[in-house]
């Protein structure tokens, strides 16, 4: 079971990368327990595999209008599939190196892989119990689910 | 500066970097075939005036301390402001 501080460090990730790179304020709603095996996933997200002294997944899952005006907020241009690919994989691999900080330099996280669609098949690690941190920016719903042994 | 390349992993930029010369480079850590420590102890040997700008999420001093002995110029950690970008850039071609 991760404890509050656990779950902290990735909500102050979130604030973070939202402030520093679409320079915009995010808010992060309570976390919850997830429910079920599947998670609800969103147009397009983002999973990194942790191994190493914690083993888990840590996935981003964000709709395609959310991230496409992250895009512009950054400046940029190219709203194709393949950039929208490209930053939810981003930011799910931040949020997660992020947390080295805390965790140590035996938190290994993987490449990032990346689902496009909702309802694509992705499933909950087992003997994890994921942790739904709701996040809202402008009027845009994402979630960040951190599931960690 | 001019923008000449990029590369997708460290095998990629090894490739590219025979080609294209670079004087600068910005590399991430955590990339498929070819991760970006290893990829800039290559760079390092193949070229040792060469400058790296290493650019990874990955936040803990041991990651950091370790890019440079690798070889590294500096060290920038994900997210990052356009400003802190060009700065530590400016601050490697400005010797």
């Amino acid at each position: 079971m991760k404890t509050e501080s656990e779950i902290n460090v990735f909500v102050n990730g979130v604030l973070h990368y939202f402030n520093t790179t679409v320079q915009q304020t995010a808010e992060c709603g309570t976390p919850h327990l997830a429910i079920g095996r599947y998670p609800d996933v969103s147009d397009y997200t983002g999973m990194i595999k942790i191994s190493g002294k914690r083993t888990g997944m840590v996935f981003f899952t964000a709709p395609k209008g959310m991230l496409s005006v992250m895009l512009m907020r950054m400046q940029e241009t190219d709203m194709s599939h393949d950039n929208l690919c490209d930053l939810v994989g981003e930011i799910a691999n931040t949020l997660s190196g992020n947390a080295r900080r805390d965790f140590g330099h035996q938190f290994n996280i993987s490449v990032p892989s990346v689902v496009h669609g909702r309802g694509s098949p992705v499933e909950y690690p087992e003997k994890t119990r994921p942790i739904i941190v709701p996040i809202e920016w402008r009027t845009y719903h994402a979630r960040l689910v951190v599931c960690l042994d | 500066m001019e923008f000449v390349g990029a590369a997708r992993n460290g095998r990629e930029a090894l490739e590219l970097h025979e080609k294209l010369r670079p004087t600068l480079v910005t590399m991430d850590l955590t990339m498929p075939e070819m991760d970006g420590g290893e990829c800039v102890a290559h760079l390092v040997k193949r070229d040792p005036s060469i400058k790296i700008l290493v650019i990874s999420a990955l936040a803990d001093k041991v990651t950091a301390i370790d890019a440079i002995e690798k070889g590294a110029s500096g060290f920038l950690c994900k997210p990052f402001t356009d400003r802190q970008l060009n700065e530590a850039l400016r601050k490697l071609v400005g010797g």
